[in-house]
């Protein structure tokens, strides 16, 4: 066992760090959480930051060679981890989920036409999974096809995803079968969202942004765009969940959170009283300083069984629990702390380290719904983990 | 990065978990509760005869070598079958002091027979302050005629009434800071003016309240420097603590493992109780508490293992994984219903025993509040 980073990753992660501060827009520490990078003024601003990842050649370092990549999961760890922490554009789903599936389920034309693009960060994606009649019951969608020609007629609508963001694909999951039920009868496909028939609207949430509603009426799809067998896209999509990687997007901003919480807590005083002081703090604090620990060690550990390429599902599902549950509780912590003055929005006068304990702890409710809901997450763990029989 | 253990690490982990699920049933564990010595000559010498005692001694003192993390391992190991006896409070948080800051004269004398089992020790921290931190050392040692004069009281001595030796703090000077002003000492157990009385404790183990009265000692039996034994204390807490996280995690699988059997053959409502998502759920979350304990606990003792200052790290695995492994027994029980109350059952062998390692060198409240303090809050 030996737990440190090699001094190559170290130099690595700094000259990430470097180039970064010099690429995110002038005051970022303060409009960090105004900045939008999915509405109109800013999406161009983060495709270009990823276009310049991809010219950096750090978009896809975990990729294959063969399509573009160093075969190097964890440099690519290094890079979203600190990419996420200082809150910049990272390559996303497209470039980890999506491309996984295209890689492993992908017919040829496929692949020719959509890895080089995602490589050099070409389109800008949105997620077609969950339903306004169904998320965690992914089984259960309605958004449904049929069969004219050589194309598929959709119909349906798809929410929670970042369609609001002017997207040009989207992936997603489709009933092509009717006459199967639930989870058979499902294809994944790729969908130009430029075609004729789809229209999205914003679904405002409560931390101020937004996210995107798509409806499909009678939208034309080649057959082609099929990922993988027809029927057959239930598995391929749960698989490549299964498969997700460590999140560690997600460990970064609780790093983040916590490490300005401790600067906080040692530089702060309100009118004479040290925050640290206030009742219950210290022992909470050192409480969420030891679970984003756990957490950092036990995301690491899911990288490193990856890049070994051992099973990792236990550990990952675990991390998928503990998570969501972690930031979640670092922001509590953080309105504690900063008692009446944690109830100030971003761009309030004294709102402690311009609101992003209050944006964050609203924006975080979503971490334990979005991306299989922490129920989910422990009927699998125990179920699949523990071998505990369905009900 | 590298989160795996060594061959060597993993063959003892395999042959330890053989040995032992072989030499201690539980129906040997529970005769071992009710016994006034705890733990037989038999088991000990079996023990000693596996090489586990020398285990952590350096090869010039008759020992393997093997560094803190492979002991933990092995404490894991042990905490699995609930292994009685004074291991840990002889071979670890005696043994380990003596290799490291003992001189040649006490090396020579004490590693090899604890090495080979001949000889046996207990280390006695607490006293009625019941405070973990140096500040807790008021025992006082006075010198008189050459030697030392020891006067005071160690509360929950594991195995003091089977060992032979113990090894104790003392005050030989009061300063400003507690850490000054400490002295160690080894003390044979038939020393005049030592008066044990056996206390009951929750894990059922023989501890003993140990009274010194006018106890003399002679300066051979200082450990390290006289007023400098702070860096001992400190060290041995370390030990302490995270031997104490090693043993939680070996537990909290047992439980873990134990839970999800019953779970999925008792039938209520006409079906599994596992198939409830209650249950499943609980089960879940067992399951987080044992694999960040795990992660945590195996940090800290790679810090100790490769030598580097460890006290953030030591109180993080403490604070958290005797918080941890607390919820998960908990919930071990809440998925056995009554059965799992009842001595007949195996669960409250654990649950007991948890309680006793969530506590001993430091409770939660204690470390995070520690924590706080070494990063500078």
């Amino acid at each position: 066992m030996d737990l440190r980073l090699t001094p190559e990753d170290q130099a690595f992660r700094q000259e990430v760090r470097e180039w970064m501060k010099a690429e995110l827009p002038p005051d970022w520490d303060s409009k960090e959480r105004l900045i939008d990078f999915e509405e109109p003024e800013w999406v161009g601003f983060a495709q270009d930051f990823r276009k310049k990842l991809a010219d950096k050649g750090w978009l896809v370092m975990h990729w294959p060679k063969e399509w573009g990549g160093q075969d190097d999961p964890l440099k690519n760890m290094i890079l979203t981890e600190e990419l996420s922490y200082w809150g910049a554009p990272t390559g996303g789903q497209p470039v980890n989920q999506l491309s996984a599936m295209l890689l492993a389920h992908g017919s040829d034309e496929l692949k020719q036409y959509f890895l080089p693009g995602l490589a050099q960060s070409k389109w800008k994606w949105v997620e077609g999974y969950s339903e306004p009649g169904g998320g965690s019951d992914l089984a259960n969608i309605q958004t449904h096809a049929v069969k004219d020609g050589d194309d598929y007629i959709i119909s349906g609508s798809k929410i929670w995803n970042a369609a609001h963001a002017d997207g040009d694909w989207m992936f997603g999951l489709v009933r092509t079968d009717m006459d199967q039920p639930k989870h058979r009868g499902i294809s994944f496909m790729l969908i130009n969202m430029r075609s004729p028939g789809i229209t999205w609207e914003k679904v405002p949430m409560m931390w101020g942004k937004a996210r995107g509603l798509v409806t499909l009426d009678e939208v034309r799809v080649p057959q082609t765009n099929v990922v993988g067998e027809s029927e057959r896209g239930f598995y391929v999509v749960m698989a490549s969940l299964d498969a997700q990687r460590a999140s560690l997007d997600r460990l970064a901003n609780t790093l983040r959170i916590v490490d300005l919480l401790v600067e906080f807590a040692r530089e702060t005083t309100f009118e004479g009283q040290k925050v640290i002081d206030r009742p219950g703090i210290r022992n909470q604090l050192a409480e969420i300083m030891t679970a984003v620990e756990c957490l950092r060690l036990m995301s690491y550990k899911v990288a490193w069984l990856q890049s070994n390429d051992q099973p990792c599902t236990r550990e990952a599902s675990i991390v998928k629990i503990f998570g969501p549950d972690t930031i979640q509780r670092a922001h509590r912590v953080g309105m504690q702390m900063m008692g009446a003055y944690g109830l100030l929005e971003p761009g309030s006068k004294w709102a402690p380290l311009y609101g992003k304990v209050e944006n964050g702890y609203l924006e975080n409710f979503a971490r334990t719904i979005g991306s299989g809901t922490s129920e989910i997450n422990r009927n699998v763990v125990a179920t699949r983990g523990l071998g505990l029989p369905r009900g | 990065m590298e989160f795996g253990f060594t061959e060597t690490q993993l063959m003892l982990k395999a042959s330890a978990r053989e040995f032992l699920e072989g030499e201690c049933p539980r129906s040997f564990v529970r005769a071992m509760e009710q016994d006034e010595k705890g733990f037989t000559p038999d088991l000990w010498e079996k023990i000693a005869r596996v090489g586990w005692l020398r285990l952590p001694f350096p090869q010039e003192y008759g020992g393997d070598g093997q560094d803190f993390l492979t002991l933990c391992l092995l404490l894991e190991e042990m905490a699995r079958v609930c292994l009685p006896g004074p291991y840990f409070s002889s071979t670890v948080l005696c043994g380990l002091p003596l290799a490291e800051f003992g001189s040649e004269a006490q090396k020579r004398e004490f590693l090899a027979p604890l090495g080979d089992g001949r000889r046996t020790m207990s280390l006695a921290m607490l006293e009625p302050n019941v405070r973990y931190d140096t500040s807790g050392v008021q025992l006082e040692a006075t010198a008189r005629n050459g030697g030392f004069v020891l006067n005071g009281i160690k509360l929950l001595v594991p195995y003091a009434n089977s060992v032979d030796y113990l090894l104790l703090p003392t005050r030989t000077k009061k300063t400003a800071d507690p850490d000054e002003g400490i002295t160690f000492f080894i003390v044979p157990t038939t020393a005049p003016g030592l008066t044990l009385t056996p206390l009951g404790t929750i894990a059922h183990d023989p501890e003993s309240e140990v009274a010194f009265e006018n106890v003399e000692v002679s300066r051979d039996a200082v450990l390290g420097e006289v007023d400098a034994g702070g860096v001992i204390f400190n060290k041995i807490s370390q030990w302490g603590a995270i031997g104490s996280c090693a043993m939680l995690v070996g537990a909290a699988d047992v439980v873990l493992d134990m839970t999800t059997d019953y779970v999925k053959q008792r039938v209520a409502f006409g079906r599994p109780i596992g198939s409830f998502q209650a249950i499943q759920h609980h089960c879940a979350n067992m399951a987080v508490d044992a694999e960040t304990s795990k992660a945590i606990t195996y940090q800290a003792a790679w810090y100790l293992a490769d030598g580097m200052p460890a006290d953030q790290q030591v109180s993080m695995a403490k604070g958290w994984t005797g918080d941890a492994i607390r919820r998960l027994y908990s919930l071990g029980h809440q998925c056995h219903g009554a059965i799992g109350l009842t001595t007949e059952y195996d669960l409250q062998l654990y649950s007991r025993r948890c309680k006793m390692w969530e506590t001993t060198f430091g409770d939660t409240n204690y470390h995070q509040d520690r924590l706080s303090r070494l990063a500078g809050l």
